[in-house]
């Protein structure tokens, strides 16, 4: 624990997926940009791995004003304990004010990690984040009890303040910056990990899994959609672009596979538009989809709980509408 | 082999009610459970014991009333038990818990390899396990859904990350959370019950963990919640359509084509 002055600007340590940079990477960058106005403090991004350099233009005008890049092919894949020893060492080295890591399974394994090697406070799976104006601390909003409850925490007087972020909660920032940022060369210290763990292989997502991240539209699925519904769902969305989506009441009745879940124990997201079929609204789907743009809700029975929280509320069978929205898009797309 | 599982008592409903005047939770009226994804921890450390011998201890950190948890363990066919409690523990964050488990595991003489849960269904931040191998200074994985035992010294195992995931040696000691895709726990019966009833639960408290006072409890931890509150939905003013099936399906897709454009 050390004194506030000695520390400032804010991270982002960068995810890598098959070569490419994460979306969530780039709404913390976003983010970390709206809180850097606050306290006119810079932001940084941390990148690992093999080939970097043609990433780092990306993080730059994403809103990194400076990279630190640590090029070494040893972090192509994750190793929890070698990546959280180097951030923990670059953290005594630079005195960060704020970190923030994307809360999916790898940050969520490695930013523990940090914290603990830092002695400091982590917050998970944040879904707000501000700037206390009178103190300048970082406030962390996030749900626990099952979505049921929003808490602020701060940390206390430790530093880096360490928040993990929900992926699909935050935005990238639209107004790309011009200035290449700053590029500070790293290096990861000796790995005394060698031969305690090794990585023998790795295995792809699955064929079917569904791409969320940046979807304009997600078409869902629930309990009042059945087997022949799903098929209509699915022929929707080829027909629109949008992708599909379910509640886990679907997916345990096998009408499709895990990685569609919406919800607490499923993904997040935050299209433009997110249709829910036969969808009743319970806390723990609405916990992975409220944030939404435009929220449209079809439904036999006007009174459940989604329903009553949607834009437009349709009250119908949903297999029904479905046939009907895939003929008239048909019809349309002819017309023109 | 020496396996330490690390069990938390939870409230057994999955959402918690709010007193609408105090916002605070009710939690009279909840009973208490083991967190569900660490019954698959107990479990594999169960059938590790059963392929590779050795003993299995339950810890936990808690009120005196998580001996219920403890006592469970043990009708499932846990070999110990210890329980961690104190005043000077409640309002331990993350940091400060895993710290107090180090101690336990450090007292317990070490282990080759220590299970937790992917995460507790109350507080939800699937931070102690990592935490406590740091500080243990030992390898972890997370997101485990499958398990195989190599020799004395190695596991495999497979760990789920976003959109894939990594095939795993480990040399132990090591930690693992685990995920509920990776067993089907065992149910306690009456003759297990009957065998727990007398046996002893270790008790330790801030007198035989020796902890730094100012490393634990609400004052010791790094995180402090400042506020809470019931989680609230944004607000929509909601259109509603009835009508045939042809002109709801002509207002859905009314929202979708100013967006035709823009995807
Ligand atoms: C710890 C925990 C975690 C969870 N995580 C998730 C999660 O990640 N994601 C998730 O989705 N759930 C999750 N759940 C489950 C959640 O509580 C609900 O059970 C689930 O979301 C219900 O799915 P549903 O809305 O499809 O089904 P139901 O609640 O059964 O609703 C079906 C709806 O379909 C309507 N309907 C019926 N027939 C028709 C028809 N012909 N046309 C149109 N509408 C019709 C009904 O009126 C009803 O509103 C979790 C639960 C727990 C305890
Ligand atoms: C509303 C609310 C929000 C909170 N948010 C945060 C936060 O963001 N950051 C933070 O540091 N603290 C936070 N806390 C405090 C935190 O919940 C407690 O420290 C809690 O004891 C452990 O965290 P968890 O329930 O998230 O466990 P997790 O880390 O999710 O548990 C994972 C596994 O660790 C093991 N484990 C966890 N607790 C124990 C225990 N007591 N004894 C034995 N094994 C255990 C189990 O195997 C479990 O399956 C919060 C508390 C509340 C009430």
């Amino acid at each position: 624990m050390s004194n506030e002055q000695a520390h400032s600007g804010i991270w982002v340590p960068a995810e890598i997926r098959h070569g490419k940079i994460t979306p969530a990477t780039f709404e913390l960058l976003g983010e970390a940009v709206r809180l850097a106005a606050a306290n006119a403090d810079k932001v940084t991004a941390v990148l690992w791995g093999g080939g970097l350099d043609p990433l780092i233009g990306e993080l730059g005008r994403a809103g990194a004003d400076r990279v630190i890049a640590i090029e070494d092919s040893r972090f192509d894949v994750f190793r929890d304990e070698l990546q959280a020893e180097t951030l923990a060492g670059l953290t005594g080295k630079y005195r960060p004010a704020i970190m923030l890591l994307q809360a999916g399974s790898l940050g969520r394994a490695l930013a523990p990690r940090v914290a603990a090697l830092c002695h400091t406070g982590l917050t998970a799976d944040c879904t707000g984040l501000a700037i206390d104006p009178a103190s300048g601390a970082l406030l962390q909003t996030r749900p626990a009890f099952g979505g049921s409850l929003l808490a602020t925490i701060r940390t206390n007087g430790c530093f880096p303040q360490m928040a993990t972020v929900r992926p699909g909660v935050m935005r990238r920032i639209a107004a790309a910056k011009t200035v290449p940022p700053e590029v500070v060369r790293e290096s990861a210290p000796a790995d005394r990990w060698n031969g305690l763990k090794t990585v023998l292989a790795g295995f792809g997502r699955e064929a079917d899994e569904p791409s969320f991240d940046g979807a304009g539209a997600i078409v869902s699925g629930g309990r009042g959609l059945n087997g022949e519904g799903f098929a209509l769902l699915r022929r929707f969305a080829e027909l629109s672009g949008a992708a599909v989506g379910a509640s886990r009441a679907a997916v345990d009745a096998n009408r499709i596979g895990y990685p569609h879940q919406v919800g607490q124990t499923g993904r997040t997201v935050r299209p433009g538009l997110y249709v829910a079929f036969g969808i009743s609204g319970q806390i723990q789907h609405l916990a992975g989809m409220q944030n939404c743009e435009v929220l449209v809700a079809v439904n036999t029975d006007p009174e459940a709980p989604l329903m009553k929280l949607a834009d437009l509320a349709v009250v119908g069978d949903a297999g029904d509408i479905l046939r009907q929205m895939i003929n008239q898009f048909q019809t349309d797309g002819e017309g023109k | 082999m020496k396996i330490i599982v690390c069990i938390k008592q939870v409230p057994a409903a999955a959402s918690v009610r709010i007193d609408p005047v105090t916002l605070q939770l009710i939690r009279e009226g909840v009973g208490s459970v083991i967190n569900p994804f660490d019954y698959h921890a107990l479990e594999a450390a169960l059938a590790l014991r059963e392929t590779a011998g050795g003993e299995v201890t339950v810890l936990t950190m808690g009120p005196p009333k998580a001996e219920t948890a403890l006592r469970e363990a043990l009708a499932l066919g846990a070999d110990r038990a210890v329980l961690l409690t104190d005043r000077a523990f409640a309002g331990s964050d993350t940091w400060a818990t895993a710290y107090l488990l180090s101690l336990a595991v450090r007292k317990l003489g070490g282990a080759d390899l220590l299970l937790c849960g992917k995460q507790a269904i109350d507080g939800d931040t699937a931070q102690v396990g990592p935490q406590l191998a740091a500080r243990l200074g030992i390898v972890q994985a997370t997101g485990v859904s499958e398990l195989r035992f190599v020799d004395g010294a190695t596991l495999e195992v497979r760990r789920m990350l976003d959109g894939g995931g990594d095939l795993l040696r480990l040399r132990l000691p090591a930690l693992l959370g685990v995920e509920r895709d990776l067993n089907r726990p065992r149910v306690p019966t009456l003759p297990g019950y009957l065998r727990a009833v007398d046996r002893p639960v270790t008790v330790w408290s801030a007198a035989e963990l020796n902890p730094d006072p100012a490393l634990i409890g609400l004052a010791g931890s790094p995180t402090r919640v400042v506020s809470s509150r019931p989680a609230e939905l944004p607000k929509r003013d909601t259109v509603l359509v009835r009508g045939s099936s042809a002109d709801g399906a002509a207002a859905i897709l009314r929202c979708w084509k100013p967006r035709k454009e823009t995807i």
